[in-house]
Order: C-alpha cells, then structure tokens, then sequence
C-alpha cells in the first residue's frame, strides 16, 4: 500500500487509517461529525494526495483533452479551472476530473482509484495527436484547506492575493515558503483552497504545519476521508464508484452541465447523442428522510408502489442537517422535485422524497 | 483501551456482564472507536427472546450500520432507554451509561465459552 508525504504526520495525530485507492489514508482523526462541523463552520485541511495527477504536453494538447473529456475545453482559459468527465464510447464515465489550464501545459487531476485506468485509456486516445501525458502524481502532494476561514488561514503564510481569486481559478504561488499550484476549488462547497506542491516529507510537514498554525485562531481540524464524504454528500457531488462509473451516463447523472454534445467530437459523444434522443430512462436524484434516525446507505432499494425503482448510491446521516440524506438513481418518472418514495431499511420502508440538490444551502 | 476484566467478550466486539441469572450487554471501546459517531442503536423490544449469535439489533454510525449479536441467549428483560436520546453514550461509556440491553440468560453455560478480556485482546492485537 502507497503512503503519502503526510502519513507520519496522520501517525502523530492518531488517525484511523484505512485502504483507499490504493493509499493508507486517514479516515478520521477524531470524530467525522466534529471534522464536517468544523470544515463548515471554520476550517479544515485535508491531506488529498492519493489524488492522480497528470500533465498533458504537447501541440495537440487541447485536441487530445476535447476528445477525451466531456466538458469545452476551448472554453478554459489560462489560469481557470473546469470540472469535467471522461465517457467511453458507450456513453458510461471513466472517471470525472478537474482540468487545469496552466499555461504551457494542462494538468488533469482523476481519482485515486482510477488513476491506472485512467492514464492508459487516455494513452489509448491519442492516434495521430501530438500529445504528452506525464503521471505526476508520485511527485506531488495535494492539500485541501476548506472552510469559511480558510482565506484568512491562507493568507497569513502568502504574498499572493488570494482573496480576489475567483472560484475555479488557479494561480502560481509561494506559501509557507513553499512553490506551488494553488486553486480555488474543493469537493465541500465551501470557500476553499487546494495546494499541489513538491511530494517531499520535508516540504509536506512544513506546508501542513505552518496551515494548522495559521488556522489555530480558526479552530483549525485535520479532516479525513469519512468527513470528505458526508460534505461532499451534502453538496449532492458525485462520487466515482458510488454515484457515477463505467454503467452510468453523465446525462443521468445529473452531469449534463459539463457535457458538451455540441461542442465537437469526443468519445463517448455518439452514445450520449442517442441516449438524449431516445430520453433518459432513470435520473439520480437527491432524497431526504422524513423520519429522524432512519439512514440511508449505498445498496439499499428505493421504492415507490410496492416495487423497487431504484438504489441509493450514497447515503449517510448529515451532520449539518440532522437527517438522512441520499442520492440514487431512479425510474425518470419518480425523479420529480417532491416526489414521494421508500427506502428499504431492513424489514421495513422508511418514507422518504425527492428533493432539490444541493442538501444544503450555501 | 480498556477490557475490564469482568466481562466476558465476543469474536464480534460485544460484551456480556453477568449479574446472577441476568447479562448486561453492550459492545466493546474497540468497537465504538471502529465504528465512530454513533447517531442510533436500534434494538429489541423487551419480551423478545435471542438467540446466541443471533442479530439483536443495529448500530447506525455516521460511517457506516452493523448489526449487533447476541453474545448469549435470553429473555431480553430491560432496554436502555436513555440511548434513544443519547446514543452517544456508546462512545463515551461503552461499558457504563452505553450498555443496551439486560437479558434473562436462557443457557448460562454459554458464558464460559466466551473471551476472556486476555482473550479478547489478543483476538485484536491491543
């Protein structure tokens, strides 16, 4: 199993640690719903750096990137960054990614557990293209520093200007001494930052220590996977191996918004075109409970009439709201806003609705 | 982390406090810190009988549910109540204000089957 620049650090702290993506990463340090309170209420740094990183060189960058990404890449300017996704020809997702413009070059960053698939079917799509793809991830570690007092963490330990940063744009930076990448951008829906840096342990330890430092008049928290997870759960963000994979088209995903039918060829793009003409069959929706202490999690059926006409694919109590939230595909004609359904809990069928995304105003 | 000595365990991370004819049952530090916050325990009504190494109930943690198994077979005579408002006790006193249910032992010879605190310890290396 990898470990990253941090793990001595997350040892310190006495993290639980667990097997994700191929990482010993830590899951919680202290309690999830004190990690998620303290991300939405101050700020929190997460250690992100199981994260894949690649660098995309090369004339034909950009026509390699709008060929295999579903979003407009013509439309990323130097220095913005674009959510995005890759479809295989059949329509289904082979991961969603950030897509930075960073001037010579672009940087795409994919999930963890992808990361292998990922650069090899990127490789396999660039026939007659002169294109370089670097895996870069080994060499660099990423934080994210999320929170409504993250800018004011943040800017104590930098020159640079960060508080007239837009959201989803990136700058070159010096921070606690250190060069690096830095964007506006996070997975909680709160104001955010995340930092790609130099992998050493040296290098980590400093930028970790000199954040938690900053942070401390904020009440600054180590924040792990599990509260990574009911914050972006709470924002209605898709998680790839949960809420989206290789079964799941972005158009019933919800992920329309970054899928450019009209923008050009990619792959993927003939299947979604048809999936679109012939009409979505089921959509993932977002749901609440209407009973408290009735929870749902990834498996379990959603119903309506007696019958199943779905599954939730993430499910967990939020922490902010006090209720069980979820997200699941259902048949199209139950995804209405206000739509009355049941999650099957064990025996029995727990009231639930379709309700708007996100969960959570912000 | 504690084990007192007492009680007796199970390979699921449950313990049984034997009080005459009657156990108390609750699940292990180790297993409340496996699990983390925990927001509800679900578990038996009284009268129900259980059955050794059956499923008496469920924990719903932030992170996950698991089912709860009976270390020993009984009548289940007394519920805790006060994990119905506060089911954080099972993190913070998993052998005291945390304990869930009391139950009539039907086969007290099951008790001696059980860990052992050394036992127990061993089986999860602390």
């Amino acid at each position: 199993m990898k470990r990253t620049a941090f793990y001595p650090l997350h040892q310190q702290l006495g993290a639980k640690l667990v097997e994700f993506g191929g990482y010993e990463m830590p899951v919680l340090y202290t309690s999830i719903i004190e990690e998620h309170k303290a991300v939405r209420q101050g700020v929190g740094i997460f250690d992100v750096s199981h994260m894949g990183e690649f660098e995309i060189r090369g004339h034909d960058a950009l026509a390699f990137l709008q060929r295999v990404t579903t979003n407009d890449v013509a439309k990323l300017a130097d220095g913005k960054v674009q959510y995005s996704s890759m479809t295989f020809e059949a329509g289904g997702i082979v991961d969603d990614l950030l897509v930075y413009h960073c001037g010579d070059h672009y940087l795409t960053v994919v999930n963890a557990s992808n990361m292998e698939k990922d650069i090899a079917w990127m490789r396999a799509n660039t026939a007659g293209l002169d294109v370089q793809i670097t895996d870069a991830s080994d060499r660099t570690s990423l934080l994210a520093v999320q929170g409504p007092k993250s800018l004011a963490t943040l800017k104590k330990l930098t020159s640079s200007d960060l508080a007239s940063m837009p959201y989803y744009t990136s700058i070159r930076a010096t921070l606690a001494g250190t060069p690096m990448l830095l964007s506006r951008t996070g997975y909680t829906g709160e104001l955010g930052f995340e930092l790609y840096f130099d992998s050493s342990a040296s290098v980590g330890a400093s930028v970790w220590n000199a954040v938690m430092e900053a942070g401390k008049e904020f009440g600054v928290k180590p924040v792990g996977l599990g509260a990574r997870d009911t914050l972006r759960l709470e924002m209605g963000f898709c998680l790839y191996g949960n809420d989206i994979d290789q079964t799941t088209n972005p158009l019933e995903a919800g992920l329309g918004w970054i899928t450019k039918l009209d923008k050009g060829d990619f792959v993927g793009r003939g299947a979604l075109l048809k999936a679109k003409a012939d009409g979505l069959t089921r959509k993932l929706v977002g749901f609440t409970l209407d009973e408290p202490k009735a929870f749902p999690r990834h498996g379990y059926e959603i119903r309506s009439d007696g019958r199943a006409i779905g599954a939730v694919t993430s499910g967990t109590i939020s922490p902010m709201l006090e209720k069980g939230i979820g997200m699941g595909y259902v048949e199209f004609s139950a995804s209405a806003l206000g739509t009355p359904v049941h999650i099957r809990i064990r025996q029995s069928d727990a009231p639930a609705h379709v309700v708007k995304l996100p969960f959570l105003e912000r | 982390m504690e084990f007192p000595e007492g009680l007796k365990y199970t390979k699921e991370h449950e313990w049984v406090r034997v009080e005459g004819a009657a156990g108390v049952i609750g699940i292990t530090e180790y297993a409340q810190g496996e699990l983390g916050d925990i927001v509800f325990v679900e578990l038996p009504a009284k009268g129900r009988t259980v059955k050794q190494g059956e499923t008496f109930g469920t924990i719903e943690a932030v992170k996950a549910v698991s089912d709860l198994y009976a270390p020993v077979s009984g009548e289940v005579t007394e519920v805790n109540g006060a994990l119905e408002k506060a089911s954080e006790l099972v993190n913070s006193e998993p052998y005291g204000g945390g304990w869930m249910i009391k139950i009539k032992l039907g086969s007290p010879q099951e008790v001696a089957g059980l860990l052992d605190a050394k036992q127990y310890r061993a089986l999860i290396g602390k």
